[in-house]
């Protein structure tokens, strides 16, 4: 609010008293009051005195006005009853019913749907809640009882309309937010439905629980909640907090040392509520939602080669639910099959047509395996299908339980082809990687480094681990991608029947190369000068990837530790030979795609060297190696320090060159052809 | 009209003039800016530390918004520098807190406030489309605001700073949106026209930032016998005794100066008025300059190394100001640029003094001031430019007017006589060259020739003014022109230049092997290194 400026201020006489908040008639750009419970005011903007102003006495106590965008306002009476506004000035002293007895209201809120107002409240009587659904059109009441929590009652509600569901979040005394959905399209007479809850998100973070006051929905995922945040021993403080649903985490917080009246509103992406005397306006902005996000994961966006995230909002529940079903039923196989065949009745009757996903991966689950294979590959074949990234996800895990289960079997082109080709993560299809790491499947792990951006730092490690340890014999049989590494590592050329044959102007290509092989596999390990590279290409395009990958250095370094010292060597001299391929070059970035940059190289180095410091210097074969890399880093910075020194000198003598030719008189010849 | 006295004055526009209509709504403090509503139907005034809302019907204040209402402890008064009324009913000022602020004028609540600058923001225009919006600020920055959606295809839009330019030193008092452009004018006194991008369709003339130095006249004037210039500021005159070699070089070398220029005489304006115009005579004994309300006219003597100069008494009397002054080639008569297109001849007399002699008119009149004068080297022609843009030539012998040079479209820019042709060459400001014959009334036949071929497209399409032209005494054939930014030699007996052929060609020339060059020669000789 930037001009702090009253628009307008009507007030009622002395001992009358405004009994629900006032609401704007959006249609009619009036204002509506209700004084001493039954007397309804409406006016406009220019209209100075309140107690001229239209008038209504209505014959029975009002609860809440509720107005809708392009519906009206509807009125919510202490009985229970609910008229529109329209209805109700046609005949003010019409009576109105009392639906709810003896119940208390405590919440109410509206909705369109489509073109009719529904309005939705909740009541209590003796410690039970109560929720009703008035469809005003329709003239229809539904009345639900909400499932009794023991030892804590709701404090606050919310509630929001989506596909024709409604969705009722209750804030509970006992510091959680349930969730109960209300389906609207119901027309069974049933008398009082039990609505049951789930448990949405528990307002607690490390120790400290936060006592929940009022709280409103932000999107899907996230919720904002005020409150006191109260830690054991520590004086409570109020706070404005936004939480993440899907993750249970929360997302951010604000102090407010002042004090608030306990209520939140929220419109257009700003929150409004008091914070000491004053509104406080404060904008906010909800990211989608991401695992990579919530952990603080984002990979770097300016490598170009990462691909999107998964959209986890197009997961739906069912198909959730299914997956995990699937993934739960390999070791509960006699429980599970029969709550899978309820479950599937009750899909069937909803969507008769459509077989979904989770289905489908249900019942290919005792397929042959090529059969699984063909039925996976058409379902992906849909490219317009919607919720794409879930579907792959789910394939992937079925794909995964069934390698668990049967030991044999690992489609290994077919899961390459799906993470080369699909965007997916890690968190996506979590067994992935170990299953991979099982079956020593490189080429996987290779771009499953390249693409994942949210592999856990221990599954980096082991990757890492597994790849030093590999005899170089065993990877020159398997395929891994060499073109990180293709365009600046010396390859040592085993397939000389190709070479051999081109001869150009009587050279022989063989001859100079025999004599080369013989000399370098000794001097790889000799020469610890970063000439030469100590593993041969696969193993680096392997590492590479590695060094690719994300991580944070805190989760990374207690692994790193375990490294054997042999190996940390090894992936030392290999650092130490691309941080000297590096330098080479003017523009210290080593050619290729998706070669390690100059910036990753050193972070490894220095993680590395941090990890095992003591170890290297206390070895006989990495002093060698430590003191050269010691004399070409020194070097480097000499190097650098004096371009620096020349940089600054010319920069100097151009600026004295200038100023000479801008001060004197000059009579220069010009001649002019 | 918006007044000192804290009143807006309407007043209707006449055929040839304007008349006062009525005074609306006066209160207190001045007001700096007025807006109309693009309705016709109210009027948004700035003054200090508020802005108001006049109805135009009745004249009463509408609405009457502090500008400082939610800025706390405030000390300075704000003064809104400009304002604009925009048909949403959304008002936009700029004031000297360095904000632009958008205001709902019917509730008098702020929308948006962005500050920019630190100083004032001075000059503020509002594009046809009212979605983009200029500031000018007094550090010499411009500021576009564009009014975008806050998000992709959202229908909620807000007033958004894009584009930060800095084109001029300091003040930029003026400002203007055009369709395609964004136009700003600076106490720096450049005029600086910025095209926007997204708005062109093509590279071409258009697409180009454009950048004007003004004044378009020369303020340098030379003694050639004497090997003197006079520099012309705005309240003061210095004149200098230009250096010399006594060696020659080749071309791009610098010869060492044996004698260092000299700064001879300062010569400072009294009050507040600015040097309108000045000239030194070729033999550097006299020099004038005009004001707007006195004209003054000095003897300067040299003895040796020492230079006295003597103040002119009882200079005649003359409608001033003078708008252009000019010292027939002998020093013996100075012509004097005045109203109603006529030039008044004064006779320079020895050891000090001057007198009226004659008054030059073109013989149907003109309602315009003279503001461009050449007179020939034999002290037989001169000619008058007048503000219609009409070229009169003067016969001094027989003190008559001799014939007009026929109109063209344009303002001359500059114009000179050749000393041995008595051809008179015409600068126009559409970049047009022409040479006219005094004795024999017509233009010439190069000239003709030059209309027919017509000139180079890129000449053409140079932005700054031909502000002087001068001739090669050893080569006839050669003419000397210049703006700000180029020095070039026409050399008549060349061929023209056509459109494939390169206009800047002297870099290029001097790659080539004699023969070759030969073939590449056109009349436009053209040096941007000469400053």
């Amino acid at each position: 609010v930037s001009a702090q400026k009253p628009l307008g201020c009507w007030s009622v006489k002395h001992g009358q008293i405004i009994t629900c908040p006032v609401v704007c008639n959006f249609e009619t750009q009036e204002y509506i009051a209700v004084h001493d419970d039954k007397v309804l005011r409406i006016w406009k903007n220019k209209d100075i005195n309140l107690d001229k102003v239209f008038k209504a006495t209505l014959s029975a106590d009002v609860y809440r006005i509720h107005s809708l965008p392009n519906g009206g306002p509807v009125v919510l009476f202490k009985g229970g009853g609910v008229r529109t506004l329209d209805v109700l000035l046609e005949a003010p002293q019409q009576e109105i019913e009392n639906v709810i007895s003896d119940e208390v209201i405590k919440w109410s809120e509206a909705f369109m749907e489509g073109q009719q107002p529904v309005l939705i409240f909740a009541t209590e009587k003796d410690g039970d809640f109560f929720v009703y659904i008035q469809k005003l059109k329709m003239n229809s009441l539904h009345k639900y009882k909400l499932e009794q929590q023991e030892l804590s009652k709701p404090l606050s509600f919310t509630a929001y309309i989506k596909n024709k569901i409604i969705t009722l979040l209750c804030l509970y005394s006992n510091d959680s937010v349930y969730k109960v959905l209300i389906p609207l399209q119901q027309n069974t007479e049933e008398e009082e439905q039990i609505l049951s809850k789930s448990l949405l998100l528990n307002l607690s973070v490390s120790g400290s629980v936060l006592k929940g006051t009022s709280f409103v929905v932000l999107d899907k995922d996230h919720i904002a909640v005020l409150g006191r945040l109260a830690a054991s021993g520590e004086e409570s403080k109020e706070c404005l907090t936004i939480w993440n649903t899907k993750f249970q985490t929360l997302q951010t917080s604000k102090e407010l040392p002042l004090g608030t009246s306990g209520q939140l509103w929220c419109y257009e992406e700003k929150f409004f509520f008091t914070h000491g005397k004053v509104l406080t306006v404060i904008m906010y902005k909800c990211e989608t939602s991401s695992l990579a996000a919530a952990v603080g994961k984002l990979k770097d966006s300016q490598t170009p080669d990462v691909s999107s995230f998964v959209n986890w909002n197009t997961l739906g529940d069912k198909e959730l639910v299914v997956s995990f079903e699937s993934q739960q039923s390999v070791a509960l196989k006699p429980e599970s099959k029969m709550t899978l065949r309820s479950k599937r009745t009750i899909v069937a009757k909803v969507q008769p047509d459509t077989l979904s996903v989770g289905q489908l991966l249900l019942s290919l689950k005792d397929a042959s395996t090529t059969v699984l294979e063909d039925e996976l590959r058409q379902l992906m074949s849909k490219a317009q299908m919607p919720d794409l990234q879930a579907t792959i996800g789910c394939v992937v895990t079925a794909l995964i339980n069934r390698c668990k289960q049967n030991p044999k079997y690992y489609p290994r082109n077919f899961l390459q082809q799906i993470v080369q080709t699909r965007d997916l993560s890690y968190s996506l299809c979590p067994d992935l990687m170990a299953v991979a790491l099982e079956k020593k499947d490189m080429y996987l792990l290779q771009i499953c480094l390249q693409q994942f951006p949210d592999i856990p730092e221990e599954i980096t490690y082991t990757c890492l681990k597994v790849f030093l340890s590999i005899s170089e014999a065993y990877l020159q049989r398997i395929d891994v991608n060499l073109e990180s590494v293709i365009c600046y590592i010396d390859i040592e050329c085993n397939d000389k029947e190709v070479k051999t044959e081109i001869l150009e102007n009587g050279f022989n290509a063989e001859l100079e190369q025999d004599v080369w092989d013989t000399k370098i596999p000794k001097k790889t390990h000799l020469m610890a000068d970063g000439e030469f590279c100590p593993v041969g290409p696969q193993k680096a395009a392997l590492l590479n990837a590695v060094l690719h990958s994300a991580y944070s250095e805190t989760f990374l370094l207690p692994h790193l530790k375990n490294l054997p010292a042999q190996q940390a060597v090894l992936f030392l001299r290999y650092l130490y030979y691309l941080y000297v391929k590096c330098s080479e070059k003017i523009n210290t970035t080593l050619p290729g795609i998706r070669a390690p940059t100059i910036n990753q190289i050193m972070d490894w180095m220095c993680l590395l060297l941090d990890a095992h410091f003591t170890v290297m210097v206390m070895l006989p074969e990495a002093k060698e190696l430590l003191s050269s890399l010691h004399k070409f880093v020194r070097a480097q910075v000499r190097f650098y320090s004096e371009l620096n020194k020349i940089e600054g000198s010319l920069r100097e003598l151009q600026r004295l060159h200038q100023q000479k030719d801008f001060q004197t008189y000059s009579i220069e010849v010009l001649e002019l052809i | 009209i918006g007044c000192e006295d804290g009143s807006v004055k309407l007043f209707q526009v006449v055929p040839g003039g304007i008349r006062f209509e009525r005074n609306l709504d006066r209160r207190k403090g001045r007001v700096l800016c007025v807006s109309w509503h693009p309705s016709d139907t109210r009027i948004a005034a700035g003054s200090i530390d508020a802005i108001r809302v006049l109805d135009v019907c009745s004249g009463q204040t509408l609405q009457r918004i502090m500008v400082n209402y939610h800025v706390q402890k405030v000390k300075r008064e704000c003064i809104v520098w400009s304002i604009a009324f925009l048909a949403s009913g959304t008002v936009v000022t700029s004031d000297s807190f360095g904000r632009v602020q958008f205001w709902d004028w019917e509730r008098g609540t702020l929308l948006e406030s962005h500050t920019v600058s630190t100083s004032s923001v001075l000059s503020l225009a509002v594009s046809e489309e009212e979605d983009s919006i200029i500031v000018g600020t007094s550090t010499g920055a411009t500021f576009q605001f564009q009014l975008l959606p806050v998000k992709m295809g959202s229908l909620e839009k807000r007033w958004v700073r894009t584009k930060p330019f800095q084109h001029h030193t300091h003040d930029v008092r003026a400002v203007a949106h055009s369709s395609t452009a964004l136009i700003s004018g600076g106490l720096d006194a450049q005029l600086v026209i910025r095209p926007l991008m997204e708005k062109m369709q093509k590279k071409g003339y258009d697409a180009v930032l454009r950048k004007f130095t003004f004044p378009h006249r020369r303020l340098v004037s030379c003694a050639r016998k004497a090997r003197l210039l006079l520099f012309q500021f705005s309240q003061h005159l210095e004149l200098w005794r230009l250096g010399s070699t006594d060696e020659t070089g080749k071309d791009g070398e610098v010869l060492p100066v044996c004698r260092m220029p000299e700064h001879l005489v300062q010569i400072k304006s009294k009050g507040p008025e600015h040097i309108y115009c000045s000239c030194v005579s070729p033999c550097g004994s006299w020099i004038a300059y005009s004001t707007a309300s006195r004209f003054h006219l000095y003897r300067v003597q040299y003895e040796g190394d020492g230079v006295s100069i003597k103040k002119v008494p009882e200079v005649p009397k003359l409608l001033l100001p003078a708008y252009q002054l000019q010292f027939s080639s002998d020093s013996g008569s100075l012509f004097v640029a005045s109203a109603r297109g006529s030039v008044h001849i004064l006779q320079l007399l020895e050891p000090g003094g001057c007198k009226h002699l004659r008054t030059l008119q073109p013989p149907s009149g003109s309602p315009e001031a003279v503001y461009l004068l050449a007179s020939s080297a034999d002290g037989q022609w001169l000619a008058a430019v007048s503000g219609d843009w009409a070229v009169h030539t003067y016969n001094l012998k027989c003190s008559k007017h001799h014939c007009t040079v026929p109109m063209y479209s344009c303002a001359v820019t500059a114009l000179a006589i050749h000393p041995l042709t008595n051809n008179l060459v015409i600068a126009y400001s559409d970049q047009q060259l022409f040479e006219f014959s005094i004795p024999k009334k017509e233009y010439t036949a190069w000239s003709r020739m030059v209309q027919n071929c017509g000139l180079h497209k890129v000449w053409l399409e140079r932005d700054s003014p031909i502000t002087h032209i001068t001739f090669n005494p050893k080569k006839p054939s050669h003419i000397l022109l210049h703006d700000t930014y180029m020095f070039c030699v026409l050399d008549k007996s060349l061929p023209l230049p056509d459109n494939s052929t390169l206009l800047m060609n002297q870099s290029t020339l001097k790659q080539l092997p004699e023969t070759a060059r030969q073939r590449q020669l056109h009349a436009f000789k053209i040096c941007k290194k000469f400053q």
